[in-house]
């Protein structure tokens, strides 16, 4: 029952990835995101870590998301390019990647001697109070270094914004 | 542990359901008589001007910033919460330090005038 709805909803998760990337308008992009990001939530809440799953969902597609779609409009990107290619390398060098990645995945899976990195999932890493504990000691410097991040992302805003704000467009 | 989940799976089909599934019974029901007027784009009784694909204001972005910046202040402060009992003082100080220092962005925003809408 559980692997069967994980198969169902990796695959919408695959599924929604694809069709992201796919897509020729940027909106539409961003939308086949968001529920990219419902299934990840879906699949942390598998792993029995219902407070991820809902902070993928509050930060990544509620906060995230809206900043992806306000960047996209703001530059009117969303009819999408006709076909520009300004990376003519990109190409060659994904898809080496990609195969690269292929054989490495199936070396992993087929050959067992090979040390495979296992993640353990304890029942309760999860829950909030645990991690709060983990937040408030092991990773406390990353905690208050977030903090100065966003700060410097919100005055960094305010200073290109404001620049613009004579020249006003719409 | 599937199945704690399972009235909140149910709800999400549910509310999915309800909505679509008129749309899609009224599509069976309806009568088809197109005529251009009736095809037409309006906006309150209005014909439509211009395209819908406008360039949003920039300010729109900084707003979506100060969002994104609160909502992780939110994730922060729950867990702190719910453990507040067991961390102590040592959390309590931390956890104004991060606060100031958010804060501080607003304080600037708002100094600079750039949560004024114009």
């Amino acid at each position: 029952m559980e692997i069967a709805f994980f198969i169902i909803t990796a695959l919408l998760t695959i599924g929604a990835a694809v069709a992201m990337v796919l897509s020729h308008n940027a909106v539409h992009s961003a939308l086949w995101l968001v529920l990219n990001f419902f299934g990840v939530a879906v699949l942390y809440l598998l792993l029995n870590a219902p407070f991820l799953a809902m902070v993928q969902i509050t930060v990544y597609a509620g906060a995230i998301m809206v900043l992806f779609l306000f960047v996209i409009m703001l530059l009117g990107s969303e009819q999408g390019q006709e076909e520009v290619n300004g990376l003519p390398w990109q190409t060659p060098v994904a898809l080496v990647m990609g195969l690269l990645l292929v054989v490495m995945a199936g070396y992993a899976l087929f050959f067992p001697g090979t040390p495979v990195p296992t993640t353990q999932t304890p029942n309760e890493i999860g829950a909030p109070d645990i991690l709060a504990r983990k937040l408030f000691s092991t990773y406390l410097l990353p905690f208050e270094i977030t903090s100065v991040l966003l700060l410097v992302a919100l005055i960094g805003a305010v200073v290109l914004t404001m620049k613009s704000r004579e020249g006003d467009r719409v | 542990m599937l199945s704690n989940y399972a009235f909140i799976g149910i709800f999400a089909i549910a509310a999915i359901t309800f909505p679509l599934l008129p749309l899609i019974l009224s599509r069976f029901i309806r009568p088809r008589r197109p005529t251009p007027i009736k095809l037409s784009t309006y906006e309150c009784g209005l014909e439509a001007m211009g395209d819908i694909w406008v360039q949003f204001k920039v300010q729109y972005y900084l707003y979506a910033l100060a969002f994104v910046v609160f909502d992780i202040e939110t994730i922060y402060l729950y867990p702190w919460a719910v453990a507040y009992g067991q961390l102590g003082l040592f959390a309590l100080i931390e956890m104004a330090i991060f606060l100031l220092i958010l804060v501080a962005g607003l304080v600037y925003a708002w100094r600079k005038g750039a949560l004024e809408w114009i």
